[in-house]
């Protein structure tokens, strides 16, 4: 798929995620646009990982330790066949699988998450057994930046590189902003990549929004003997104009006309898309 | 020099194991340790998790013998049981250990999350649990992990009583697929059981039968029942023993049996007397609508008196002479 094929799905996922946000009447707006071209990228050019071989050992992993993005990791599933789009319908609804965190009762979800600072020391042991098994796959995290500020990242940090864990991969969705306001007044963690540097990571750091930038740090060989940390620099709310970056939009429900607004943008955003084309 | 450690067994106590034929064998924690390296070396997927604890785990000789199915995470007991959840997700059989004070704490969220809501078939091992860090105080102790893990949904959670208790519960964790957590205390037990007795998970083990009044113990507490029962014995007073090894899923026919058949019923534990055993077994009575007299034997709410484990169990009354008295007083 061209670069701009995915920018084009993209479009399709970013609409797909509001009308399930609206249709759940919650969700977590802003991150999950903020994190869908990531997403977009891994499931359509970088894992190894497809609905009809899920149960094969040797598929790559993805944990979301960002976990409140669910609907973008549902959409996207949905999108590469896991599950029937319609059941996107029944997020947050009584007795519905779909639960506002991801869960393994849902096709292609390897790990339930949702509480932060899990996703990481998980991918940890999973990538441990990988070496254990000499098994080729992958392991890969989403990790929110808000989220840094729980204590078990520092202490997967440390455990990553003194096991030389070159088979993982921690994303981080830089988009600068968590539920309170800024990041760097509710609890800094700049300099990003300094930091993990410093704790033994091979740092990367690109658009999070440009498919090849993204592409090109998701496949390019890992430095031997260290995991690969990847600042992904994105915006909250993206491909949205009205929740770019505005933080009421972190778990806001747009109302219909915030929504056909929302969709009118993207509409004109597909558009231009096609135009270029 | 240093002081004699006191000791768990009064002279009478000791007369009495003596009389019932009680013969000592080793800590638990040996137990734990010899079952899981023995399973190891037949199972290369079983992995031991340490957080600096391969000491305390007694898994010294396990780390020297396979050396690659330990890992070591440090002093990072959050990161413990998330590794240990990960490697269970990827067809490993892991075991996380570290002292059961830490672990049930610190990563509760961790084995509430990783390990039992996402059903991964990994096993959480709390080493010197209960209060066998007894002196060194209310950090060292866990007198809470069995009421919040009983809070948890998808858990078996195993309390061995010696160490045939324990070869067994770490036998049943290694071939289970669901979660399961084992703790125990790491002085040397009594071995309570006939060589015949069989075990199974979530089946109360009866030690002596009895009428009059029945005593429902868990872990480390339940020799000292037994010899109880002996001491009652001789005052008449017929005390059925049963040994309640798992706590979830509880054997709540045992329980109710109990019940019915004795005029009283003492449940003993080392644990809080909040959400333990005892709150367990008086739930199940009560809603089968069985009355009878009831008294929970455990650590109050309140700082837990200074001491080693013995002083501590003496001091709650967990001992030969204390559950005999707590008997006598309840049958009056």
């Amino acid at each position: 798929m061209t670069d701009h094929e995915l920018q084009l799905k993209a479009v399709q996922l970013r609409k797909a995620l509001l009308h399930a946000i609206c249709g759940a009447g919650a969700g977590h707006t802003g991150g999950g646009l903020s994190c869908l071209d990531i997403l977009n990228v891994l499931y359509n050019r970088i894992l190894k990982v497809l609905p009809e071989t899920f149960s094969s050992p040797q598929r790559d992993r993805y944990v979301q330790s960002k976990g409140h993005s669910v609907e973008a990791l549902y959409v996207v599933l949905a999108d590469r066949g896991f599950f029937p789009k319609a059941e996107l319908e029944t997020i947050c609804h009584y007795r519905s699988h779909f639960v506002g965190h991801p869960t393994r009762h849902i096709p292609g979800v390897e790990m339930n998450t949702g509480a932060l600072g899990h996703g990481l020391p998980i991918c940890i042991g999973m990538a441990l057994a990988a070496k254990m098994d000499n098994a080729p796959y992958r392991v890969f995290t989403l990790l929110g930046d808000g989220e840094l500020a729980e204590g078990s990242n520092w202490e997967a940090a440390l455990a990553a590189s003194h096991y030389k864990l070159d088979n993982l991969v921690a994303i981080l969705d830089h988009n600068t902003l968590q539920i309170t306001g800024h990041t760097k007044d509710v609890m800094s963690n700049e300099p990003l990549d300094e930091k993990w540097r410093a704790f033994g990571w091979h740092v990367r750091t690109v658009n999070g929004h440009d498919y090849a930038q993204l592409t090109k740090a998701l496949t390019d060989a890992p430095e031997p003997g260290k995991p690969t940390f990847i600042i992904a620099d994105t915006v909250k709310g993206r491909g949205v104009s009205f929740m770019e970056n505005v933080i009421k939009w972190h778990h806001g429900v747009p109302n219909d006309a915030e929504l056909k607004q929302a969709l009118s943008d993207l509409d004109a955003a597909e558009a231009k898309l096609k135009e270029v084309a | 020099m240093s002081a004699p450690a006191p000791s768990m067994f009064t002279l009478a106590a000791k007369a009495m194991a003596e009389k019932l034929g009680l013969k000592m064998g080793r800590a638990n924690l040996d137990e734990f340790a010899a079952t899981l390296e023995e399973l190891a070396k037949a199972n290369p997927n079983l992995i031991a998790v340490t957080s600096d604890s391969r000491g305390s785990g007694k898994l010294g000789p396990f780390g020297k013998a396979l050396p690659k199915q330990l890992v070591e995470v440090g002093i990072a007991e959050q990161n413990l049981v998330g590794i240990t959840a990960g490697l269970a997700a990827c067809g490993k059989k892991s075991f996380g250990v570290s002292p059961a004070c830490f672990l049930t704490a610190r990563s509760l969220e961790q084995i509430k999350n990783d390990i039992c809501y996402s059903d991964v078939p990994a096993v959480v091992i709390g080493i010197s649990s209960g209060v066998s860090y007894g002196a060194l105080g209310t950090t060292h102790h866990s007198l809470h992990d069995l009421a919040v893990l009983r809070a948890i949904n998808n858990l078996t959670i195993i309390v061995p009583a010696d160490n045939f208790e324990a070869r067994h519960a770490i036998q049943f964790a290694a071939k289970a697929t669901k979660p399961v957590y084992v703790r125990f205390g790491k002085a040397a037990m009594f071995n309570i059981h006939k060589p015949e007795t069989k075990f199974e998970a979530g089946k109360a083990l009866t030690l002596r039968e009895g009428n009059d009044v029945a005593f429902i113990a868990t872990g480390e507490t339940v020799v000292h029942a037994l010899l109880a029962a002996g001491q009652l014995a001789e005052h008449g007073i017929n005390a059925r023993v049963l040994s309640m090894h798992t706590i979830k899923p509880l054997d709540t026919a045992a329980i109710l049996k109990a019940g019915r058949e004795c005029r009283a019923v003492i449940t003993v534990e080392e644990h809080m007397v909040n959400g333990g055993l005892g709150e367990a077994c008086a739930s199940v009575l009560m809603q089968a609508g069985v009355h009878t007299h009831f008294h929970i034997v455990g650590i109050p709410d309140e700082e837990t008196i200074p001491g080693a484990q013995a002083d501590i169990f003496r001091h709650y009354g967990i001992s030969m002479e204390g559950l005999s008295a707590t008997a006598k007083k309840l049958l009056r």
